[in-house]
């Protein structure tokens, strides 16, 4: 007898279950008149939809729901990059009936409670980041970079230096950065890496001009490295007549070590799900908060929360005239924003300044454990995250992509790979502060064992996963010729 | 890796140029097909775009990297191989045979100040891969 193959059955689609006819009553009889309707909205024929008994549904998404991977069911060294933990209080305070139920359109003057956690949240950011304001308005870390971006244009065009229209990126960079500054109809130009991983301040020097609207940084970088000459790069920025842009994408690395104002940064966004532990799964709702020097004020979204110095009332200021704008309707995405409040208040400073430590701490833990199986890129001591090139177990044969795969194997979901660019085979790791030292250790063993197996028996690597409902996918087919929607087979 | 064609001149970011008149094709080199991994995404410039030295010529994709190629001198594209776009694959296994675009030149070719490679010296910078 042929042993069953257990996967098959599981990676059906609602559409290749059940069988024609099947299906499950969940409509009661109609009970009201059938009213006209306009032919042409009519369909001739029936929609194709899945044949399916009721308890064939239910099995079908209960199934998929337990193949979830998230920081909830295990660790994921994508970091904060991705997502940090959600603490579940969190979760409580936005469904508190006064901020959950409040209405866009209400009168400021009811939702006084909404507003001044909003003025508060946006005091707390500025003092963190060392700005003069923020706005909560944009709704991911990608729209505050556009944001800002449109506020330093705005910002030039005011003073009448409508020209400059560069904007500088490491080759580091986030790809959204370079993004971003196209899309706010923006010049891009790379400024490369020294050996060293950090900008090189000569080619940096070669690419400032009259022409430079602003240099977007992230720091520390995607390498992990803080830009140590910060310093400096400000001050030729600015001499230059440049702003000086900062990706809080990796914020997590310095709350209350050091302020991006302090650097000599001008505008700021922060990613309230990798900084702030708010929930942002499934591209789901997010928020990019931007932060700006006293200078760009002006500029941001509109409308802002201010409160009357006179009447201790908040109010929705959107009387300001040089504004970019609102970017978004309303206020931002309220509900992450309650969230962030809760996570900083219960924080508070020394929590926030533990939380770096602790990312900081976790992350040089690991990158130690890992170093006598892996090559660390830019060996320097690195922030919140480090990346290995996987140069050595691939001239063995055995790719990133495979090293990737194979941890997939052992429980855990890979790591961010083949990024950032300027580094080959690049694996970067980032564990974040939640995690416990039993945690990372068995991290650490299982990224042992794989280098071992890359060295001993490198084809359970090409072929892995090997435990998952499918194994190893065809990428490149999946790119080249993406079959994007299911069709019914002939016959 | 195949062998880096001598008819030709190349960039330190690994775009090849032949020259042919008035007209210049542009491509990639095999190192930088390689490194890119395979590629599923190629949009050559259009024809009659005006590039100057340095712009892009062709936004690729591969399944690592997003990646522009650029214009090693200045000119007006008269021919884009939308071949690529149809099929990208084809830069992996004829990195040499298939340029991006032609070029028709703004000004009369010169390797020398437009700080071009021959075959041999791009062959030194990529260790002798190709």
């Amino acid at each position: 007898m042929n042993a069953p193959n257990p996967t098959s059955e599981k990676t059906l689609l609602i559409f290749e279950r059940g069988a024609p006819g099947r299906g499950s009553s969940l409509y009661p009889d109609c009970d009201v008149p059938d009213c006209a309707v306009d032919p042409v909205l009519l369909r001739s024929a029936s929609p194709d939809l899945a044949e399916v008994s009721e308890v064939e549904a239910v099995r079908h998404y209960t199934w998929l729901s337990t193949r979830n991977f998230g920081v909830e069911t295990g660790f994921y060294p994508l970091g904060s990059c991705t997502m940090k933990y959600n603490p579940k209080e969190n979760e409580a305070f936005a469904r508190l009936p006064g901020f959950a139920g409040a209405h866009p359109l209400q009168d400021p003057a009811t939702a006084q409670g909404c507003l001044a956690l909003m003025h508060d949240l946006a005091d707390w950011l500025s003092r963190l980041c060392g700005m003069s304001a923020f706005s909560l308005q944009p709704a991911a870390g990608a729209h505050g970079e556009l944001t800002g971006l449109m506020c330093i244009r705005a910002y030039h065009r005011h003073r009448g230096d409508a020209k400059r229209i560069v904007v500088l990126v490491p080759d580091s960079a986030h790809g959204t950065n370079p993004a971003s500054a196209a899309v706010a109809g923006l010049e891009v130009r790379e400024v490369p890496s020294g050996p060293d991983g950090m900008v090189d301040l000569d080619a940096l020097d070669r690419l400032l001009g009259d022409d430079v609207a602003a240099l977007m940084l992230t720091n520390p970088n995607t390498l992990g490295l803080f830009e140590k000459n910060i310093e400096a790069i400000a001050q030729k920025v600015h001499a230059a007549g440049g702003l000086l842009y900062y990706d809080g994408a990796n914020a997590n690395a310095i709350l209350m070590q050091s302020r991006p104002g302090d650097m000599g940064f001008d505008v700021v966004h922060l990613n309230l799900h990798k900084t702030f532990a708010t929930p942002h799964g499934g591209g789901g709702p997010g928020a990019g908060p931007v932060g700006v020097s006293e200078r760009l004020v002006p500029f941001l979204p509109v409308p802002l929360v201010m409160k009357d110095a006179v009447s201790g009332q908040y109010l929705l200021d959107a009387d300001r005239p040089l504004s970019i704008g609102p970017v978004r309707s309303f206020y931002g995405n309220f509900g992450v924003l309650v969230r962030a409040y809760a996570y900083i208040l219960r924080n508070g400073e020394e929590g926030l300044a533990a939380v770096s430590e602790a990312a900081v701490t976790n992350a040089s833990y690991l990158r130690e454990r890992l170093r006598p199986a892996y090559r660390i890129a830019y060996d320097a001591p690195s922030m919140h995250e480090f990346v290995i090139t996987g140069t050595p177990q691939k001239e063995a044969g055995c790719s990133t992509l495979d090293l990737a795969k194979r941890l997939i194997d052992y429980g855990y979901h890979p790591p961010t790979i083949y990024f950032p660019l300027v580094v080959k085979e690049a694996l970067m790791v980032e564990p974040t502060e939640t995690e416990t030292r039993e945690t990372l250790d068995a991290f650490a063993d299982a990224m042992l064992r794989i280098a071992e197996e890359a060295r001993t028996s490198p084809e359970l690597l090409h072929d892995a996963p090997h435990g998952t409902p499918v194994s190893r996918l065809d990428e490149l087919r999946a790119a080249r010729t993406p079959v994007l929607r299911w069709k019914r087979p002939e016959g | 890796m195949s062998a880096i064609p001598k008819d030709r001149f190349y960039t330190a970011s690994h775009e090849w140029i032949r020259i042919d008149g008035g007209k210049a094709s542009v491509g990639i080199t095999d190192h930088a097909q390689h490194e890119l991994g395979d590629l599923v995404f190629a949009d050559p410039a259009p024809v009659g775009k005006k590039l100057a030295a340095g712009d892009s010529v062709a936004t690729l994709e591969s399944v690592k990297a997003a990646s522009d190629a650029y214009a090693p001198v200045a000119g007006t594209v008269s021919v884009s191989n939308r071949a690529l776009y149809d099929d990208p694959a084809l830069l992996n296994s004829d990195p040499y045979g298939q340029p991006l675009v032609v070029l028709d030149l703004d000004a009369a070719f010169d390797a020398a100040s437009a700080g071009l490679l021959d075959a041999t010296a791009y062959g030194a910078l990529v260790g002798g891969k190709g």
